[in-house]
């Protein structure tokens, strides 16, 4: 027995010393690399003259979008209209398209002709980096009346009067509220200020016997659907970055304002009881949504959960407000926070004319924006589509369309290390909102010499 | 393998039928290698291509035998060229620069990167939780792996039945089962908060609570264990019964059958697991990634797949994450190159140590 367990143990100790020895050689093979370290050089695409004016373009491109189910139906409506009255053009359409991925076959020297992004966060990278063409000489040449894109949505297009994208429909956020859960509650009108939203909140909460919550009258929680420090900053008017493309967040008071406010109310219902109410939620797209379920009498959504709630067939008898601002900002009420899909050229696109003449069909044509509008129930970016009898806006669609167009309505501001700092600040808020921030200014200050770090080693 | 190897094996020593049968017998007359080689000189498996080279000058003889070594070599010398060090020196590079994915070359930056990194309070939480996930679920899917192929090596009937049982969730893709986990584990709604709430015992928030949310991860990864315990089971399997037979003549007790016998046989197979699992886990991305998103009831929402990374409270922001983060959303991919080195290092680091231990481990044994 001692015998083969010697040569076990042998074979044991060879194979490990084997392995040992090819460690050794991968960590070799690792050095020698420092020292033949390849360079990375891909070809910058200088731009190419554009077609001379009535020049008909024609050929295939592609295009990518983020849309997904419903919302994909009436894309591929809009776009066989387009082939249609464009038949030298044939569009192939990828749905479900992340803009990670996007940015990435761009970067690899492909990537889609036509790319739509749901984000304004991109619009600095990739009007900066050259990702997406400029668009000026098309618009320029074409004679588009950029007038009839309204003040805010012609700002988050472009980055340092760079113009890359065209604005592609817009989401404007508002609240939501059960109106059969008002009238119970004795509430006669949506609140208006942060406190009233406090107080209709409590007033709207229902506890089960045990003490865990059964519908909440708001749930401030940040992370729980669109409930984010991004969607919430417009309420107290706090502001991301200074002029000089810094953080902010540290020196605006309107920040421990709105952190504390939020706070208030997250403590009144307890924060372990809120988050298991919350892990309770089904998922935001779905008929399972907690304010369709019943389970929010107030919720912070998009102008497209009219859609889903329709789509969804949910029973919920709702109303739809602008979200609440505090006593200080009382003269914005009215306004709120949007944020725009944007289209343009890939700078690999073989083909640009086709590719400007489909975003512009889209963009600015106002019978396909009308149909988009109504397809998608998202916010048209023309005011002739605005304003066309064709728009089937009921008189809550009509709300989100006039949030979108208040003056002092908002989005996030491009920043060329991408979505840092709101990634910074939800963590940051996460941990606010569960008690582990002691000192609220402090902390804040924190983040922002996280962010300025992180901008400084953007390139 | 049949059912009745597997039930003869570590079980107590009984009458062998094939017990004396040598590796050489299936050898015997008749196999293609022996007919292969017309050995006049009765010399074995020498074949006469062999003599024939001798005669030949001897730079011609190297360049053959190099020539043989390389090409047998060659395609895989060339596949590591092209996907392991072209890709290494590129990411190596790219660490030293403050770039975009858009921009690149991107300006030099030298070790700032690396330099940053040391401050970045991201990292220490991604390395943390990362961490965690080496010291906690490689050893819970070791021991869940050895333990369920001893299980089965036990087992008298309808073995290959169980085998297959065992190894069924393995064969789940990984994101349909993590989603399934994040469903069955719903707080107040799932089936298993449910059965729990029954027998009077309040479930936790498994994955929405940060100090939950790992150990569910643990749990998901010890269901799907099947590869591990097939490797284990092949290991367990081969162990000689004539050792075991040895050793209870000798008197030893099961504990010392396993500790002095099966372990020290089986323990290069205890070290190739533990290296794939503990590479595994440094590179965990898809589990954290999906059970963040199904969690936070925003899994379909398109606002970028890392907008939910690391959900409950960064508790599951695993490293590999946190190197997609900030690569792509975060447009520091300089950054998140100098990240991706530092993890190749400590990966290299790590099993360099694990080696060396694991060494002195199996010495210990005899």
């Amino acid at each position: 027995m001692k015998g083969h367990l010697r040569q076990s143990h042998r074979d044991g100790a060879k194979v490990a010393r084997r392995h040992r020895t090819r460690l050794v050689g991968m960590v070799a093979i690792g050095a020698a690399i420092i020292t033949a370290a390849a360079a990375c050089t891909p070809s910058t695409h200088a731009s190419k003259p554009i077609a001379s004016p009535g020049v008909t373009a024609s050929g295939t491109i592609t295009f990518w979008h983020f849309f997904t189910d419903r919302e994909s139906a009436a894309i591929k409506g809009v776009v066989g209209d387009f082939e249609a009255s464009h038949p030298n053009i044939k569009v192939i359409v990828k749905d479900g398209q992340d803009d990670d991925k996007m940015t990435q076959a761009i970067a690899a020297g492909g990537g889609p002709d036509v790319g739509l992004s749901y984000s304004t966060d991109i619009v600095g990278k990739f009007c900066q980096s050259g990702a997406w063409q400029d668009l000026t000489p098309y618009i320029k040449r074409d004679k588009v009346d950029l007038s009839q894109i309204p003040g805010p949505v012609l700002n988050y297009t472009q980055y340092n009067n760079k113009r890359c994208t065209m604005p592609f429909l817009n989401d404007a956020y508002g609240i939501y509220y059960n109106k059969t859960m008002f009238a119970a509650a004795g509430i006669t009108e949506p609140p208006k200020t942060l406190d009233e939203l406090t107080a209709d909140a409590k007033k709207l909460t229902k506890f089960n016997p045990d003490g865990s919550i059964k519908v909440a009258g708001f749930d401030p929680s940040f992370g729980v659907y669109e409930n984010s420090a991004a969607h919430f900053a417009p309420m107290t008017g706090a502001k991301w970055l200074t002029d000089d493309g810094k953080s902010a967040i540290g020196t605006d008071p309107a920040w421990q304002d709105l952190l504390n406010w939020q706070k208030s109310l997250v403590d009144w219902y307890g924060y372990n009881k809120l988050t298991k109410f919350n892990a309770t939620f089904g998922d935001e797209f779905s008929a399972q949504n907690a304010f369709e379920a019943g389970k929010l009498a107030i919720n912070m959504d998009g102008e497209w959960r009219i859609a889903s709630i329709a789509a969804d067939k949910s029973k919920v008898d709702y109303g739809v407000a602008p979200i609440p601002v505090s006593a200080a900002r009382a003269s914005t009420y009215g306004s709120g926070y949007i944020t725009g899909n944007v289209i343009g050229i890939s700078r690999g696109s073989k083909n640009p004319e086709a590719a400007w003449t489909f975003i512009k069909y889209l963009t600015t044509n106002t019978d396909a924006m009308v149909k988009l509008a109504n397809g998608i129930k998202n916010v048209p970016t023309l005011t002739s589509a605005l304003n066309s009898p064709n728009l089937s806006a009921d008189a809550n669609f009509k709300l989100f369309l006039q949030i979108s167009a208040n003056p002092a309505t908002s989005t996030t501001p491009p920043s060329g290390a991408g979505t840092t700092y709101q990634d910074d600040m939800q963590a940051f808020v996460d941990k606010w909102q569960a008690g582990k921030v002691s000192n609220l200014g402090t902390g804040l200050t924190q983040v922002d010499s996280q962010i300025n770090q992180a901008l400084s080693i953007a390139g | 393998m049949s059912a009745t190897d597997a039930s003869a094996r570590p079980g107590p020593p009984r009458p062998r039928r094939r017990a004396s049968q040598s590796p050489g017998q299936p050898q015997g007359q008749g196999s293609p290698r022996s007919q292969g080689s017309p050995s006049a000189d009765g010399a074995g498996p020498v074949s006469p291509t062999g003599r024939a080279v001798r005669r030949r000058p001897s730079w011609r003889r190297t360049l053959r035998r190099y020539l043989t070594v390389g090409s047998f070599i060659g395609p895989a010398l060339l596949g590591i060229a092209i996907f392991l060090i072209f890709p290494l020196g590129t990411a190596l590079e790219s660490s030293m620069h403050k770039f975009g994915i858009l921009d690149a070359p991107g300006t030099w930056y030298g070790l700032g990167n690396y330099r940053y990194l040391l401050h970045d309070p991201f990292v220490h939480t991604a390395a943390w939780n990362t961490l965690w996930f080496c010291l906690i679920m490689v050893p819970a899917q070791l021991v869940t792996g050895l333990g369920s192929a001893l299980l089965l090596t036990k087992m008298r009937s309808a073995s290959s039945l169980y085998r297959t049982i065992f190894f069924l969730p393995a064969l789940v893709p990984t994101v349909a089962g993590v989603l399934a986990f994040v469903y069955l584990l719903k707080p107040g709604v799932g089936p298993v908060d449910t059965l729990l709430g029954k027998v009077g015992i309040e479930g936790p928030l498994w994955f929405n609570s940060p100090s939950w949310s790992k150990p569910s991860l643990v749990l998901l990864a010890m269901w799907s264990i099947g590869n591990t315990m097939v490797i284990f089971l092949a290991a367990l399997l081969d162990v000689p019964s004539s050792l075991y037979e040895a050793a209870s003549i000798d008197g030893a007790s099961a504990v010392r059958q396993f500790r002095h016998v099966t372990l020290p046989t089986i323990s290069p197979v205890l070290l190739f697991t533990t290296v794939i699992n503990i590479i595994a886990t440094l590179c965990l991305f898809t589990e954290a990634a999906v059970a963040a998103a199904a969690a936070s009831g925003a899994a379909t929402v398109g606002g970028g797949a890392a907008s939910n990374f690391g959900y409950p409270q960064e508790s599951t922001l695993t490293y590999p994450l946190y190197i997609y983060q900030t690569g792509f959303p975060q447009n520091l991919l300089g950054y998140a190159n100098a990240l991706a080195i530092v993890l190749f290092v400590v990966t290299c680091a790590v099993l360099a140590v694990l080696l060396r231990r694991f060494r002195s481990f199996t010495e210990g044994a005899s």
